[in-house]
This record gives C-alpha cells, sequence and structure tokens, in this order.
C-alpha cells in the first residue's frame, strides 16, 4: 500500500497553507420526501393554446424556445385550444379515450395477478397512458416502434391481442416468446413493434439503424423509440442522437419524463441543469417539450415530429412531461422514498380525466358512458386475463417443451448446444420421471 | 479427419490469382455487396479513404454513399445501427478500426445483438458481420494489439471468426456476412500483408510467396465451424488460429517436429471433431494463442480436451499463450508467444 496516493485527511491538513476556495459536492435531491407537504408552484405549466405551432421543415435552431416550454391543448375548462389543436373527431377522441381506459383496466388486472402470485413482475403506466396512446396513433400503423418497457398503450393501441399480451406476463405454454422475457417484454413483428430488451436505451441508437435502413431502401415508414428521462443518461441515448442528426434520420425520440427512475428523481438524469427535450437541441435535433397528461398535445406533437420525418427533413425529440403516479414496478414501494401527495397535487392532472372532461366539455360524452367503457374494459381484460390462465401461469408447470430453451440462440442448434440440451432433458427425467411434457 | 479440409486441396480449384489478406476482405465484401443489394458497409473512415487498412478501398466509389459511409467514432452507435438495421432485413457489415475499441459497443453486442433471435423467439434477427482487425506483434501498444476473442466466445448467441490466410478470409467473410446469426469476424492484422514466422527482426515474405494467397475469383463460401489442417504430422496435436497459425508452422519446421496443426478459423462454432480425431491419433495437445492466459479460449480448448481425449493422451496438455499483463509497448516481443515459448513447449510436450 506504500503506492497509496494521500488520504482525504492529509489532504484537508494540508490546506492550511492554500488559499484556493473549499469545493463542494452537489447531490441532488428531490423537493419532497414521504411525509412531506408537497407544492408543486415551482413548476412553469403556461396557458393551453399559448404556444405557437411552427412549421416542420422549421431549421432547429430557430426552435430553442420550444425546449424550454410547454406544449399544451387542453385547457382548465376543458376545451381544446391554439394552433397546437390537432382538431380531432369526436369518434377519434373517443377512440382514444377507448384505448386509455383499456391500458388502465389491463394495468389494474395485471398488478393484482401479480399480487396474487400468478407471476414474477409487472410495469403499470398510469398517468402515462397518453404518451403512448396519443402518440401512437398520430403514427401509421407500419410505422416501427422501439419501445421501452412502459409502452403497453402502444400495444393496445395497435390492435395487438390482449391474450397474447397476458400469456407473456404469464410466461405460459401461449406466451409466443416462449416464458423467454421478463414479464411485460414483449415483441410484435407483426404490429411492427421490437423486442424489448429490458437494457435500458439500447433501443434508441436502434431505432436509428431502423430508420436509416428505411431511408437507405427508399422505403416511406419512419421509426419512433420511447425512453425513459432516467435512461436518457445512457450514453446509447447519446450515440443515437448524433447518428441520427448525421445522417438525418426519420426517427422521433419520445422522452417521458415521469420524474422518477425507480427511487432517483429526474435531478440524477440532469433534470435541476436544464430540460430533456434541450438535449435535443446540442445536436442540432428539433426538440419539442410537451404537456404528457394532455393526450391531445401529445397526438399533436406526434404528428407534427412524424410529418417532419417523412419530409426528410429529420429527426425530432419530443420530452412528454408528466408523472409516473403508481410505483416503477411490483417491486418497489414509492411510499418509501416520495411524498404521497405528489400525485394528487401533480399540476398537470390525469391524462385518462382530462380526455374525458373535454369530450364532455364538447357534448360528445358522458359520465354514464364513461362507466360503462370503463365496466366494459374491466370486463374485458377479466374474461381475457380467464383466457389467458386457461394455458398457466408463472411457475404452475404450463411452460413451454425444455427443448426450446436451447432454440433460437443460434439459426441452427450448434453440437454444444445439442449436447447441453440432451443433458437438460436427462436432468428433467430424473426429477420428474415418467412425468411432465419434454 | 473427416471434417477438416486442407487449403492446397481448395485453393487448386481456382485460378492461380495470388492476393494478399487486405484485397482477399475487400473482394469478398464486393461480391457480397454485388450479390444483395440488403448488404451495407459501414465504420470509421471506411467510405471515401476505404479503411485504416485499406479493407473497404473503392467500396464507397462502386456502391454509393448509401451502402458505404463513415460513421461517427461511436463504436456503441455503429453497433446499435447495425442491430436496428438488422431488425429492418439489412445485413450489415460494420467496421470496429480496432478490436481494442469494441468495447463500448459490447452492451449491444452481448445484451442486444446476441440475444435478439432468443428473446423474440425469431422475430427479429441481427444478421450482422462485425468486422475488426485484432493481435499484435505491429508496435500497436496496449489499445491497438489486443486479442480479446475470448470475450466473445463466452457469449451465447456470438460466433467469432478468425482467419489465418487470404483464402479462408475470403471465404469465410462471405459466411459470415450470408450468416443469420451475429459474427464477429477478427482479422489478424499481423499477417494482413503476409504470413509471420515469429521472428520480428526478419523480414516479412509477402503472401504471394505462398499457396494460402492463391484465391479464387467470384463467390465460394468456407462454413463456420470446420477447422482447417494446416500441416499434417503424428508428433502431437497444435491448436491455433489466426497469426499462431504461421507460427507454429515456422517453429515446428525449424525444430523438424511433425504436428497436426489445426487452424480453427472459427472458434464458435467450434469443430470439436477435428480436435477430437487428431488429439486421439497424436496422444499430445500443444494450445496456443496470443491473447492472455488466464480464461483465455485456450483455458477452454484444453478443458475440452482433457473431457474428451483423456484416455489418449501421452502428456498433460500445454498452453502457450501471451502474458497476464496489459500488452506492452517497448517489450512487445518479450510479451509475444513467439519461438522461444512455443519451443520449450514442444520440448516439454513431446519429452513427456
Amino acid at each position: 500500500m506504500a503506492d497509496r496516493p494521500p488520504a482525504e485527511g492529509d489532504r484537508t491538513a494540508a490546506k492550511a497553507g492554500d488559499n484556493r476556495p473549499t469545493l463542494s459536492l452537489h447531490v441532488p435531491e428531490p423537493k419532497f420526501r414521504p411525509g412531506d407537504t408537497v407544492d408543486f408552484s415551482h413548476i412553469e405549466v403556461p396557458e393551453a393554446g399559448a404556444q405557437p405551432r411552427p412549421d416542420e421543415t422549421t431549421d432547429p435552431k430557430d426552435m430553442r424556445d420550444f425546449a424550454y416550454g410547454l406544449i399544451r391543448v387542453l385547457g382548465d375548462d376543458h376545451k381544446a385550444h391554439g394552433p397546437w389543436d390537432p382538431k380531432l373527431d369526436p369518434e377519434t377522441l373517443r377512440t382514444m379515450l377507448g384505448h386509455m381506459a383499456m391500458t388502465r383496466a389491463f394495468d389494474e388486472r395485471m398488478f393484482r395477478g401479480q399480487r396474487q402470485g400468478k407471476t414474477s413482475f409487472y410495469m403499470k403506466c398510469t398517468g402515462e397512458e397518453a404518451t403512448s396512446v396519443s402518440a401512437s396513433m398520430a403514427l401509421a400503423g407500419d410505422d416501427m416502434i422501439f419501445p421501452s418497457y412502459r409502452q403497453q398503450g402502444i400495444l393496445i393501441q395497435r390492435g395487438y391481442p390482449m391474450i397474447e399480451m397476458i400469456n407473456q406476463i404469464y410466461s405460459n405454454k401461449g406466451d409466443k416468446l416462449k416464458g423467454r422475457q421478463l414479464p411485460i417484454m414483449y415483441s410484435s413483428r407483426e404490429h411492427s413493434f421490437f423486442s424489448i430488451s429490458g437494457n435500458l436505451a439500447t433501443q434508441t441508437p436502434q431505432a436509428v439503424g431502423w430508420a436509416m435502413a428505411s431511408a437507405i431502401k427508399g422505403d416511406s415508414r419512419i421509426a419512433a423509440t420511447w425512453v425513459g428521462e432516467g435512461s436518457t443518461a445512457e450514453g446509447d441515448f447519446h450515440s443515437a442522437c448524433l447518428f441520427a442528426t448525421v445522417y438525418n434520420a426519420p426517427v422521433i425520440f419520445n422522452v417521458v419524463n415521469n420524474q422518477w427512475a425507480i427511487s432517483s428523481f429526474s435531478g440524477f438524469a440532469g433534470a435541476e441543469r436544464a430540460t430533456f427535450a434541450a438535449r435535443g437541441l446540442g445536436y442540432g435535433i428539433a426538440s419539442l417539450r410537451v404537456d404528457g397528461n394532455d393526450p391531445l398535445a401529445c397526438y399533436a406533437a406526434e404528428q407534427w415530429a412524424a410529418n417532419r420525418a417523412r419530409a426528410n427533413a429529420g429527426p425530432t425529440v419530443i420530452e412528454f412531461f408528466s408523472y409516473r403516479a403508481e410505483g416503477h414496478s411490483t417491486s418497489d414501494d414509492p411510499s418509501g422514498y416520495r411524498s404521497a401527495q405528489e400525485r394528487d397535487e401533480w399540476p398537470l392532472g390525469d391524462p385518462v380525466m382530462r380526455l374525458k372532461n373535454h369530450l364532455i366539455a364538447i357534448g360528445e360524452w358522458d359520465e354514464e358512458r364513461q362507466q360503462a367503457m370503463d365496466l366494459e374494459a374491466a370486463e374485458y381484460v377479466k374474461k381475457t386475463t380467464k383466457e389467458a390462465e386457461a394455458n398457466g401461469i408463472l411457475g404452475h408447470g404450463l411452460h413451454h417443451p425444455f427443448r426450446t430453451m436451447f432454440e433460437d440462440v443460434f439459426e441452427e442448434l450448434p453440437w454444444h448446444l445439442q449436447e447441453q440440451a440432451e443433458q437438460a432433458i436427462r436432468e428433467r427425467e430424473t426429477k420428474f420421471p415418467g412425468g411432465l411434457d419434454l | 479427419m473427416s471434417t477438416a479440409t486442407k487449403t492446397t486441396e481448395t485453393a487448386a480449384t481456382g485460378s492461380e490469382r495470388r492476393l494478399n489478406m487486405i484485397e482477399a476482405i475487400n473482394e469478398a465484401l464486393d461480391i457480397s455487396m454485388a450479390k444483395d443489394p440488403d448488404v451495407v458497409v459501414m465504420g470509421e473512415d471506411v467510405g471515401y479513404f476505404g479503411g485504416v487498412f485499406r479493407c473497404t478501398a473503392g467500396l464507397q466509389e462502386k456502391y454509393g454513399k448509401t451502402r458505404v459511409f463513415d460513421t461517427p467514432i461511436s463504436e456503441c452507435g455503429i453497433i446499435a445501427v447495425a442491430v436496428g438495421m438488422g431488425a429492418y432485413g439489412l445485413r450489415p457489415v460494420p467496421e470496429i478500426q480496432f478490436a481494442d475499441y469494441i468495447y463500448p459497443g459490447l452492451d449491444q453486442l452481448i445484451s442486444e445483438a446476441a440475444r435478439l433471435r432468443y428473446r423474440s423467439a425469431g422475430e427479429y434477427i441481427a444478421p450482422m458481420t462485425v468486422r475488426s482487425p485484432f493481435g499484435g506483434g505491429i508496435f500497436g501498444g496496449q489499445t491497438h494489439s489486443q486479442s480479446p476473442e475470448a470475450i466473445f466466445a463466452h457469449v451465447a448467441g456470438l460466433k467469432t471468426v478468425i482467419p489465418a490466410t487470404p483464402y479462408d478470409a475470403k471465404g469465410l467473410l462471405i459466411s459470415a456476412i450470408e450468416d443469420n446469426d451475429p459474427v464477429i469476424f477478427f482479422e489478424p492484422k499481423r499477417i494482413y500483408n503476409g504470413p509471420f514466422s515469429g521472428y520480428y527482426d526478419k523480414p516479412v515474405q509477402p503472401w504471394k510467396k505462398f499457396d494460402a494467397s492463391i484465391v479464387p475469383e467470384g463467390h465460394y463460401k468456407i462454413p463456420l465451424g470446420k477447422a482447417r489442417l494446416a500441416t499434417e504430422g503424428e508428433e502431437l496435436t497444435i491448436i491455433a488460429y489466426g497469426t499462431m497459425v504461421h507460427v507454429v508452422e515456422a517453429v515446428c519446421a525449424e525444430k523438424g517436429v511433425e504436428a497436426d496443426i489445426i487452424d480453427l478459423r472459427t472458434i464458435v462454432p467450434l469443430d470439436i471433431e477435428t480436435i477430437e480425431a487428431s488429439v486421439k491419433k497424436t496422444g499430445r495437445c500443444l494450445i496456443v494463442h496470443e491473447a492472455t492466459r488466464t480464461a483465455g479460449f485456450g483455458a477452454e480448448l484444453s478443458a475440452l480436451v482433457t473431457e474428451r481425449c483423456f484416455y489418449h493422451l501421452e502428456a498433460p496438455v500445454e498452453r502457450v499463450t501471451g502474458f497476464d499483463t496489459p500488452y506492452p509497448h517497448s517489450l512487445e516481443w518479450a510479451y509475444f508467444p513467439g519461438p522461444v515459448r512455443i519451443g520449450e513447449a514442444l520440448d516439454k510436450i513431446l519429452s513427456e
């Protein structure tokens, strides 16, 4: 240990004759912890409709303010305001509300299923439904989605069969991913929905690669990726932004700022110094900061970015400013690290309620129909859950055959995996002589 | 010996053109790009300039800037973008300028490319070939000399290919590009221009003086997972790949040792049949690689030989490797597993 550098004490002692100022380390701390009274008055919430809407081909250097403002359409009067109003017809708005309600009903039931021991893990998107459902509705159905792990709303919006989602969550014999992935790590090529990794932000540069390929081939489809504000800290996100701007890739980066990364608040991803939308500016990427709990604003921003990408005008970073109303997953208890008042005090409200109230305000909806829709969604999820349970739940033996463990490592089974597969089957026969399906 | 092929046999089928390894690699890329419009080449300096080792020379001019292009200095980005392109349906061939630079791309290789087929149950694949010059002996210091093949061999879902001759480099690279799994293609840069005897102070003999540089025109493939018997002999089996194949050949010739020298060509998948047949014939096995020793691929080979051929062995399996230090600059030739270290191991294993 002779070469060890001087310890802290030595340095402090040496400071006596040193007239340089003492340094101190800043460690971010969220404003509120459990038990604290929550006051979100520091969050600037501009009037709905106050933001101008630039042309989709605008040079990013002329759009700086959009990375620091907040695009909002739905006002406190529940009416749509300003140039970002996408002017969707009532039927489309009801469809959007329906997908959001279905997503919420699905989350409720799956969360409960995990608590009942039917699976190992689940993640809700409560409060963030607009960032997936509304945004996805602004894309073409064959635009390619590179999701993070909280975009179940996109699959529901795209009509992916719910039973496939539940089979995957239960890792049962009906799971087309063969029980290989942690619950909610879906994949559906048919629905242009990329396989969810579980490693964070890795999908963002992959989306750029897909978008580059689409441009290389003279295709018309664009790519859109979702990432949490916490995960923008990963190098992958920065590689993604760089490649996107260098090759002017037709890609949309949707950064869902839900304020929390498990127990770490957004300050640990840099939120104390800049907005997440502002990250795009340094790369020369058009950047929009959007009220993520305003379904119409989410739709409008995504539509703007999609138009831009399709016009070969380049990528867009969208920050959806939102709030994670529930825990990160079934594995954490948010009451242990943040104030329970935050959810109620959140100044941007709840996306489902805001869209519902908007439809009521324009005379296209009412509480009775809302209740009926919620009930119908809950019943549909319940019925589909029962159907999925017929294929088994996690740990109850109804999984894919043993040999499938060795498939798809490579296109063809090499000798060493063949030998290991034979070993696994031998072990199974020893453990369950004449028993379970091999 | 059923599965191994001999260079002299296969090369005889083509014309008598002689290429060095760079030219052979360039030709493999050219042929692959001409054959399949979905093949794209990208990497640092690979476009207009044609690569720092010239492996991609002329390709941008021939196939255009959207199929052969320079990239930012971001190995993470290069590999990730290739994953996305593969998901789209392209067949990307990214170049990582030196294997020593591949580490920022490891997460995208290990967690993404290698597992995409598995985790999506075949919905998405990553049919990329990551080309990268590797190995030392060129005074590259610790950041231009490493042999990290064992890291990739350890990852389920990656194939790792290491050619040792121009003929093999072309046929293996075409196979790698046409393969539907991600392939790490390490090019031993010490032997780009000519095989290496292990004597750094002797002049390099150009490839043109060796039959392994006879490269047929047009498309041909060497299957991944089939070793090559570089020489045949009864005294012992030597397992090597890349540069070290030529070093052990030279040492054996010098010492008059008659060995089965197995050039693995691919370490995953591994040609275990050829290894087993040879060791059971000779009863002695020496494993030689340039990479660091501890947990190197030689450890895996030694274990496999011991597990499968134990009752045929006349002597313990020996390993000759680089030392477990970073690759030193000034003491490169003290580090390199050259003729002295190999000679000592041969004397030991043959005297048992």
